[in-house]
């Protein structure tokens, strides 16, 4: 066990290095890194201290080495536009991502949950023909035109629930839903192939045998090992969500991580950029290592393996 | 040549299963493969299709709602916007970009991925260990916010969006094809010829390259949604394909300022992104259930 998460953590280092070195090419690929980390009307006294700062008339090697130094204490420059540190300012708006995320997965594990279960319990029935309509139509939908539609119907025609901005329980539900609504197809389909595995199982048979209801055996012991698959992917989205839900942000105006990197690709305030690359790939290692030893706990048979 | 590359049995055994239900296959998607047909076909000859120039403005029909609707005209089938442009003319437009960039960013991330996943997988080793960990750290990037990266440094257009795309697409290809490798390099068939004396490139040509057509046709065919999506994303977010070219995601951008009037401009392309997508994914299902019964999912 040591050795694996020995490993596993090992692989995670490499893995941000890697994004820092995919940064740290696309910072140079522009031409001059400095028109991309000063604000257009800089002084060229200005330039002079950025190059300065940057090491830019040294090796590409010493750059990129003090370009790693900067990141290891999280300073990836000044955003110029709000005129504070880029990685502040996006932690900054890390609640409201957060806040986001953890509603989006929410609705998808509440929706995927007795779908999965209910398909394969039923299986065959016109409940599982109509959700598998249902996770196929949700894979072939992109979030952001559902968070379209959503708007369209339930804020502007029904006036039912405000359609931007953050503040009320009423402000998170239309984003939400749209956030979530891919992880429920995908959620769906795993929860409902692994469910048919454990229903399976001999100890499920067992279990009958002995006389427990029907309903206990589902929901009590097979969820249970049915679930397991399903611990990752709501790892995994809500890693890909934190590091920002860029387009459902753009769309609900929702003031989170993902909107204010949108919004600084447009003003080339690059700092603010690269410190939202580097906070997504980070939270996205940190939380897939987490899931990956969390197994561990769940499942006793990798602990010893 | 292409025939060495595509073996005829390989083609006649599709055309089998197309028109012939059997017991491993359940039947071929004929309405899907119509829809992706349509959007080819749009993609290949929509200059001469399309009613109007999709960037022709006519401020006098502007905000002209679908044909079917009280208001609406035979002569705009799917309405206008708010500068009078025709929105079927725009939406065949915007199959041609899809389609464009999700052909170059599929081959494209086809050939390198399929390229370092052969090579991984065939000599394994240094080669393997040094690709399977740029694989890794790839997939550990968020693709959206490797998007965001390049959106800001690289000049915006066409060519930047298949750049991106096949930057977060060619680990698929590669993990898939090299652990397809790492068995067939087992076979026989790899023995005999390299005891032959048949040289390096000729084994990935002639016999690996053939072995994996397979799970490459379903590969791409999955994909050839999912990029629809990304583009789609990039360019409503304003990062991807620039006006005056035309994207559906661009069209969804520019009509959610209408939100409140207009329904169908955030409508029509949608369904437009959703049957492309769909039918992608449906085909790709039924082209991975006839190639591979054995790892048939279960839905």
């Amino acid at each position: 066990m040591t050795r694996y998460v020995i490993s596993r953590v090992l692989q995670g280092l490499i893995a941000i290095f890697g994004a820092l070195l995919i940064v740290f090419v696309a910072q140079r690929l522009s031409g001059d890194p400095v028109a991309l980390m000063l604000p257009m009307d800089a002084s060229e006294a200005d330039f002079a201290a950025m190059r300065e700062a940057l090491g830019l008339d040294r090796p590409l090697l010493i750059q990129f080495a003090i370009f790693l130094g900067n990141a290891l204490t999280g300073d990836f420059g000044q955003s110029y536009q709000w005129n504070a540190p880029a990685m502040q300012l996006l932690l900054d708006r890390l609640p409201a991502t957060l806040e986001l995320a953890m509603a989006g997965l929410l609705f998808a594990v509440l929706l995927a949950v007795p779908l999965g279960v209910f398909s394969a319990v039923h299986r065959g029935s016109w409940m599982d023909r109509s959700a598998k309509v249902f996770a196929m139509l949700g894979q072939a939908i992109p979030g952001f035109w559902i968070g379209l539609l959503l708007i369209l119907f339930i804020a502007v025609e029904l006036q039912w629930l405000p359609a931007y901005g953050r503040g009320t329980l009423a402000h998170l539900v239309l984003p939400a839903v749209a956030l979530g609504w891919y992880p429920v197809a995908a959620m769906t389909r795993t929860l409902r192939s692994s469910m048919l595995d454990v229903l399976e199982s001999d100890y499920i048979r067992m279990e009958r045998a002995i006389g427990l209801p029907e309903r206990t055996i589902v929901w009590r012991y097979a969820l249970r090992n049915a679930a397991v698959p399903l611990v990752t992917m709501v790892g995994v989205y809500f890693a890909n969500m934190l590091g920002g839900a860029f387009v459902i942000e753009v769309v609900f105006a929702w003031p989170g991580v993902g909107r204010t990197v949108v919004d600084a690709v447009f003003a080339r305030d690059f700092p603010v950029v690269q410190a939202g690359v580097m906070l997504s790939a980070v939270v996205f290692v940190v939380v897939n290592l987490l899931v990956d030893l969390s197994y561990g706990f769940i499942d006793p048979r990798i602990r010893r393996g | 040549m292409a025939e060495a590359l595509i073996p005829r049995a390989f083609v006649a055994r599709l055309w089998a299963r197309v028109f012939r239900r059997n017991r491993v296959s359940s039947g071929f998607p004929f309405v899907a493969s119509g829809v992706l047909g349509l959007v080819l076909i749009c993609a290949l000859f929509g200059p001469w299709i399309a009613p109007y120039r999709a960037t022709a403005i006519s401020l006098a029909d502007a905000m002209t709602p679908p044909a079917w609707m009280e208001g609406g005209s035979a002569s705009h089938l799917l309405g206008t916007d708010n500068l009078g442009r025709d929105i079927l003319s725009r939406i065949i437009a915007g199959a041609r970009v899809s389609t464009t960039v999700a052909f170059y960013a599929i081959v494209l991330s086809g050939l390198i991925g399929a390229g370092l996943g052969m090579a991984a997988g065939y000599f394994g080793g240094v080669v393997d260990a040094v690709i399977s960990r740029v694989i890794d750290t790839q997939m550990a990037v968020p693709s959206i916010p490797l998007a965001m990266l390049f959106a800001a440094v690289l000049p915006p257009g066409e060519a930047m969006v298949i750049f991106i795309i096949v930057l977060s697409y060619w680990t698929w290809y590669a993990r898939i094809v090299r652990g397809e490798v790492m068995s067939l390099r087992e076979r026989d068939f790899i023995a005999l010829a390299k005891v032959a004396g048949v040289g390096t490139p000729t084994i990935f040509v002639r016999h690996l390259a053939p072995n994996l057509l397979n799970t490459l046709l379903v590969l791409a065919t999955l994909q050839f949604g999912s990029v629809i999506v990304f583009e789609a994303g990039l360019s409503f977010l304003g990062l991807g394909i620039q006006p005056p070219q035309v994207s559906w995601g661009g069209m969804l951008s520019d009509g959610r300022n209408f939100i409140e009037v207009a329904w169908w401009l955030i409508t029509i392309p949608g369904i437009a992104i959703m049957a492309a997508c769909l039918a992608s994914n449906l085909l790709g299902d039924w082209l991975r259930d006839t190639f591979d019964p054995l790892r048939r999912q279960v839905w």
